[in-house]
């Protein structure tokens, strides 16, 4: 990141960027990391619902999964979770485990 | 409350909150965060007291916002907000306004708003400007290092409340936020919970919409990993309890009328509600209680629901 000289700042704090926290990535926060197992995944919409940092995604389609069709399906965007694990906590059936990082 | 959103199906996509702030893994405010900005919308100006939410989404140059947004200190929040909803009446009044139903949202902490800003509030409210605020309430000064504040609840452990031989955590109660707003004749206020998310989404909304007649106000709890001691997955759990037991209920007051939503509306009959013990020991603040003193704070919580049970009555 370049930071701008003195005189290029704007007079107070302002900050022009919205959402520029994108640029740093939290996943090295993580001790645990959450993997869901898409198998046992019955599209509850909770882990996506409780997620502190939004990073449970939606994806739309078409997913088969045994023997039943679904529209949708929850992945993990690993740059900016965490890994607290409230996802894996409030899922009603244990669909998502959290595995430890490699030190 | 109206009912925007009737299932999960129904909630906005969406996110106005960008990742990558440094709230706590497992932060409460930072749920909160999340469904506030999606179920405003974008066309709102966001205006910050100092506390947990600032410091960590604002880290210079950078911001999470996606929003209009404003922090000047702690304890004048809603003194801003006031300003910020004066102005654009009177530059809409003026034709200079070109960004339509632009809404103002007020997002402070417990202490910014049980303490050091009740005086901006109060007075926020008794004019009635248009503004919508929102307290999240992890009951205590934790961007600061966990001390005490008005909100904290009593025997909990805070660095400024320690326990040891002479003290037993925090020696006085929790403060009624809720009862010195709806003195204020506000025309809707409601508590709401991170676990309970329709809940609060469609309060947020109503709420919003109110503020075309005056101020509103949301309670929103927050639990907090470093402040409340408890490991990081837990955190809508101990929301959830706090409500199942009684501790934290979901109410709203609209136009006069305080009505409990579910399930705190039925936990009048205390046989409902789960025993308090269960909020309490998932939590480290909480580890020292005895039985006598769980008892006692028990006891309190009956009362408490006694008089809630009257203003139902209302
Ligand atoms: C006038 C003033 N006094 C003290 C502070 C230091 N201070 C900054 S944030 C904070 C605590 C905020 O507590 P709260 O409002 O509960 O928000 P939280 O950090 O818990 O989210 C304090 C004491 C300040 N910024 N300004
Ligand atoms: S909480 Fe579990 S079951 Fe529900 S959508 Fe998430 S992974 Fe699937
Ligand atoms: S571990 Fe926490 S941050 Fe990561 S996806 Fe689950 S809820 Fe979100
Ligand atoms: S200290 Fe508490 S409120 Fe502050 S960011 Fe961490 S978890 Fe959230
Ligand atoms: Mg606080």
């Amino acid at each position: 990141m370049s930071l701008p000289k003195a005189s290029e700042l704007p007079i107070g704090a302002v900050i022009p960027e919205p959402g520029s926290t994108r640029r740093n990535k939290t996943a090295g926060w993580r001790t645990l990391k959450p993997v869901i197992h898409d198998d046992r995944c019955v599209r509850c919409q909770l882990c996506w619902l409780y997620c502190p940092e939004g990073t449970i995604v939606e994806i739309k389609g078409v997913f088969k999964v045994n023997g039943r069709t679904y529209d949708t399906k929850y992945e993990i965007n690993y740059d900016y979770c965490k890994g607290c694990g409230i996802c894996a906590n409030e899922c009603p059936t244990k669909a998502i485990e959290m595995v430890p990082e490699a030190p | 409350m109206k009912v925007y959103y009737k299932t999960l199906r129904d909630l906005p996509r969406e996110e106005l909150f960008a990742p990558g702030h440094r709230m706590c893994a497992g932060c409460g405010a930072a749920i909160a965060m999340r469904w506030i900005t999606k179920t405003i919308g974008p066309n709102a100006v966001i205006v910050n007291a100092t506390g947990c939410v600032e410091v960590t989404t604002t880290p210079y140059p950078e911001t999470a916002w996606m929003h209009p947004y404003i922090h000047v200190a702690f304890e004048n929040s809603a003194a801003v907000a006031s300003g910020v909803e004066a102005a654009i009446k009177t530059l809409k009044k003026k034709g200079r306004w070109d960004a339509g139903d632009s809404k103002v949202v007020v997002i402070a902490g417990d202490g910014g708003t049980y303490d050091i800003g009740l005086q901006s509030l109060s007075g926020m409210l008794e004019r009635r400007h248009g503004v919508l605020y929102i307290l999240y309430d992890n009951e205590a000064y934790m961007n600061t290092g966990i001390q005490r504040s008005g909100s904290t609840p009593k025997y909990a452990w805070t660095t400024t409340t320690p326990v040891g031989t002479a003290l037993r955590g925090k020696v006085q109660w929790k403060k009624d936020i809720m009862g010195i707003v709806m003195a204020h004749r506000v025309p809707y206020a409601a508590t709401a919970s991170v676990a309970y998310i329709l809940d609060m989404v469609n309060k947020i909304k109503t709420a919003l919409d109110y503020t075309e007649e005056g101020p509103t106000f949301l309670h929103i709890f927050a639990p907090c990993v470093p402040g409340w001691r408890y490991p990081e997955n837990k955190t809508v759990e101990i929301a959830r309890l706090a409500v199942e037991t009684g501790y934290f209920p979901l109410y709203e007051w609209d136009h006069g009328k305080l009505k409990l939503n579910p399930p705190s509306n039925n936990h009048l009959d205390k046989s409902k509600r789960k025993p308090l013990k269960e909020y309490l020991k998932l939590q480290g603040r909480f580890a020292h209680l005895t039985e006598q003193e769980i008892a006692e704070i028990e006891k309190e919580l009956d009362a408490y629901w006694e008089y809630l049970g009257k203003l139902t009555q209302l």
